[in-house]
């Protein structure tokens, strides 16, 4: 129950995000979720597209150091506080948390959050016991 | 002009006296690397030579040159020409790739050394009385170590602080009335930009003594303008002894060689000696080392000499200020580095292809290193975190290797310049 998130890394210079979203829009991709992490130096994009495969191949093709990485896509009901009941259950069972941030559209009237965690086999166990939805790969398609 | 002479019967012999002094060396210590380190003895048997066959400074371009490579291929002993028990001292520098080049002093070494840095702390009229601020490092380097035995035998007082830590040079440059202080170039200006910065006063600083790395008329200008000092430059390289094998007197007219231990010759690209005046590789022979002595040393700085007659009185021929370098060797803070240093570093970091580029700079007076590297598929990752550590591996692994702090810069794939095939490794952005 994961969904394929690709991570590629950028430099901190102008043009840099530009050339890269340029790539993936020639090619028809739609960006369903974006996220990027920062330093000084350098930047990791993270983002979620439908054909990930197709994606890596064609980023690698361009010459960038592209990962795809196992991340959870949580469906949390659009209220106060449903986000930390989700995170609450991580924590309790000792998973710790890498990063988060939020898809772009909405699944139903619920949000959807995209999670990395360390250990995301025993995330999805957790989750699932206490209800939450997830969507896979192939859900995404749907969207 | 006032000029202290630690040892007038050797520094101020006549030429033709100096040569026969050579000559005699030169037989000794041909004699005492062929019946000692086997590979002295294979190079000269190999060109036919016989220690017989060198009976001066005249039969000199006979002797097969020694690179800093052999060091290397001879580490960590191999070319000492004395028992390992009659070494009582060893200092390293930065080989060329991963170990380092190793020297090793005897007792007599030892005493010679401090007594030539006592003629070069005299050349800076710096003897008893003065108060010696020691900022080179102390260490394998031989730096600090160096100019430290160099003042004491002067009967100077030595303040061993070694480099670095700023305010604490200047707290104690202060209290204590420092007289005459030993650094790099670089180092000087930066302690003279913080004074200026912190309204710091230094009254009693009358010279500087240094050396370490290449500077300029401009620089030595600028530093004795600022400090109102005798801004003095000193020339040495560990495989040869240390600082102290050249150094200028008050007149600032190149550096006297010490000729009755050092034998210096000019190369030219053809590898054939070039006559005094004419720029090329400054190459050492030692006369009267015991622990490591050395034939021919290509040291690869290049320069200009001169025999004409000193002001000072001192009759040692003078190096010019060093030009450049015949290889690619950078000096960083005083610290030799090469690129396949850097090279060598990289490839002990998993996963790294060695697509780098190095980038150095002279900020706020200090040099700078930047390396920057590609970050390879394979090392991706979707953390920052494991890109940070991947970025301190790389840097401790070049601090392990080339002995000098860099800051890693990861970079795109494909993204550093590439010139005929060949990436371009170095880019030095200093402004001597």
């Amino acid at each position: 129950m994961f969904v394929k998130q690709i991570s590629v890394f950028l430099e901190n210079k102008s043009g840099s995000l530009a050339g890269f979203t340029k790539q993936l829009g020639e090619h028809g991709f739609d960006l369903m979720s974006l996220s990027i992490a920062d330093t000084t130096d350098f930047g990791i994009l993270r983002c979620i597209v439908a054909d990930y495969e197709r994606a890596k191949a064609i980023l690698t093709e361009a010459g960038y150091s592209v990962k795809v990485t196992d991340v959870l896509a949580v469906s949390v009901a659009d209220h106060p506080g449903a986000l930390a009941e989700v995170l609450s259950a991580l924590s309790n069972n000792d998973i710790g948390l890498e990063y988060l941030y939020s898809f772009f559209r909405n699944h139903g009237d619920h949000a959807l959050i995209i999670i990395r965690v360390d250990q995301p086999e025993k995330a999805v166990n957790v989750l699932e016991s206490e209800g939450v939805k997830m969507l896979s790969q192939e859900d995404l398609q749907a969207i | 002009m006032k000029h202290m002479i630690w040892n007038p019967t050797m520094e101020c012999m006549p030429r033709e006296q100096l040569r026969a002094f050579q000559d005699s060396r030169l037989r000794d210590i041909v004699r005492r690397v062929y019946e000692n380190v086997p590979f002295y003895r294979h190079k000269m048997q190999e060109l036919g030579l016989t220690p017989g066959d060198i009976h001066g400074v005249d039969d000199i371009e006979l002797l097969p040159f020694t690179e800093k490579q052999d060091l290397r291929d001879n580490y960590p002993f191999s070319l000492f020409a004395v028992p390992t028990s009659e070494i009582v001292r060893v200092h390293a520098s930065s080989g060329t790739t991963g170990k380092p080049t190793v020297v090793g002093y005897t007792s007599g070494d030892i005493d010679r050394w401090a007594e030539l840095m006592a003629r070069s702390m005299y050349c800076a009229n710096v003897g008893k009385g003065d108060i010696v601020q020691v900022a080179y490092g102390y260490g394998l380097f031989t730096g600090g170590l160096g100019a430290h035995y160099g003042a004491e035998r002067v009967g100077a007082m030595v303040v061993p602080i070694s480099g670095g830590n700023t305010t604490r040079q200047l707290m104690l440059m202060q209290d204590f009335g420092t007289t005459a202080l030993m650094c790099t170039p670089s180092y000087a200006l930066n302690l003279a930009e913080a004074m200026e910065r912190e309204g710091v006063k230094v009254p009693k600083l009358k010279c500087g003594i240094f050396g370490a790395e290449p500077w300029t008329e401009s620089m030595r200008k600028q530093i004795e303008e600022v400090l109102h000092i005798d801004a003095m430059n000193v020339y040495g390289l560990s495989e040869v002894m240390g600082p102290g094998v050249s150094m200028e007197c008050m007149c600032k007219q190149g550096m006297h060689i010490w000729e009755d231990h050092f034998l210096p010759e000019i190369i030219g690209p053809d590898n054939k000696g070039l006559p005094y005046g004419q720029q090329g590789d400054l190459t050492f022979t030692t006369l009267s080392k015991h622990g490591m002595p050395l034939l021919r040393y290509r040291t690869h700085d290049l320069c200009t000499l001169t025999d004409k007659p000193c002001d000072c009185g001192r009759t040692h021929v003078r190096m010019g200020r060093i030009m450049g370098r015949t290889d690619d060797m950078l000096i960083i803070r005083g610290v030799n580095v090469f690129p396949s240093q850097v090279e060598h570093a990289l490839l002990q970091v998993k996963g790294i292809v060695p697509q780098y580029q190095i980038v150095v700079e002279r900020k706020n007076l200090l040099d700078t290193m930047e390396v920057q590297v590609e970050l390879s598929p394979d090392n991706m990752s979707d953390t920052v975190r494991d890109l940070e550590t991947l970025e301190r591996s790389i840097a401790n692994s070049i601090a392990a290797h080339a002995l000098v702090h860099a800051k890693v810069k990861l970079c795109q794939p494909g993204s550093l310049p590439r010139s005929e095939g060949k990436a371009k490794r170095v880019v030095d952005n200093r402004k001597l």
